[in-house]
């Protein structure tokens, strides 16, 4: 058994509605050293696969087939065994 | 004209396009549940506003991969016309039948509001009953209406005249005050306003209806009246 954790944000050059709002709240409230502010997705999935490599494999189909839209988004997980 | 209204769980605009085409436009409209798996004999393809899958994960993130999107995907690809209007544009980007994006409204806020637009081509199957560069006004209401695609990309779109509506007070951010794109060949349109909501005076307005014209004329060859 294979655990990923996928973590999904905005590319750099979007500009995230959100995490400009979260900045801005955090300056108001005298946050004032936050110098940025990236909001994204955790996923966490378990999967059975053959091996390490045939994990990461399927875990980034999906992100590219489902859990990420790549036009503005981007991805990274880590994969590791775990007893079931 | 043969339309075929696409019905998601969670479309909630699909009885209005069928009241537009049917009462309005005295056109023949069926409603397709997104279970389908044919559109065979249509001649037009309508993908609805609404929340389809409850906006889970993204705008249009699921309904992507609902059974009927294969034939839509052919639908399209065999040149037949194709228009999604707001949940229906998201669709239509997460499926790669549109390029681009849409992301929430830069002011973080549910738009419901009448937008008036600029037609910025008046040359598409789409928007043939309009005059070039005519402003019209149609209801906007949209949370993640934020066209975004990178900058080649925009780029292409520009160069290739694929920008079909401009908004004249940009309402949520788009790159470009974009507010409705054809594909590269011209027979897929994504628009977040409702023209089906601007169809008769007792609605606030008919310049919706030159959606409608555009197409009848397009899968008829009939002359068409223009509009504004």
């Amino acid at each position: 058994m294979y655990k990923a954790e996928i973590d999904v944000s905005y590319k750099p050059s979007v500009l995230d509605p959100k995490a400009a709002v979260i900045q801005n709240t955090l300056q108001r409230l005298g946050q004032t050293n936050v110098q940025s502010v990236v909001v994204g997705k955790h996923f966490v999935l378990t999967l059975t696969a053959a091996d390490q490599a045939a994990a990461e494999a399927q875990v980034d189909a999906i992100c590219d087939q489902m859990l990420a839209n790549v036009n503005m988004e981007s991805y990274r997980y880590t994969v590791q065994a775990v007893t079931a | 004209m043969k339309a075929a209204v696409v019905s998601f769980p969670g479309s909630n605009c699909d009885d209005d396009l069928i009241w537009a085409l049917e009462t309005v436009c005295h056109q023949a409209a069926t409603k397709v549940l997104a279970s389908a798996t044919t559109l065979d004999g249509f001649d037009l393809v309508l993908l609805p506003g609404g929340f389809s899958y409850g906006d889970y994960l993204r705008s249009g993130a699921i309904a992507k991969f609902a059974p009927i999107m294969a034939a839509v995907r052919d639908f399209a690809a065999a040149g037949g016309y194709v228009i999604g209007i707001c949940n229906g544009f998201q669709i239509l980007t997460e499926a790669g039948l549109l390029p681009g994006a849409l992301q929430a409204n830069t002011s973080l806020e549910f738009r419901c509001a009448q937008a008036p637009l600029v037609v910025a081509n008046a040359e598409t199957a789409f928007s043939n009953a309009y005059a070039d560069g005519a402003t019209i006004t149609l209801p906007i209401a949209h949370g993640e209406g934020n066209y975004y695609a990178d900058p080649a990309t925009l780029a292409a779109l520009e160069a290739n005249h694929q920008v079909v509506f401009r908004y004249a007070d940009n309402p949520n951010g788009s790159l470009n005050d974009i507010a409705g794109i054809v594909n590269a060949q011209g027979n897929v349109l994504g628009m977040m306003p409702h023209p089906e909501r601007a169809v008769e005076a007792l609605l606030g307005g008919t310049d919706g209806l030159g959606v409608f014209d555009s197409l009848m004329a397009a899968t008829k060859g009939e002359p068409h009246v223009q509009h504004a």
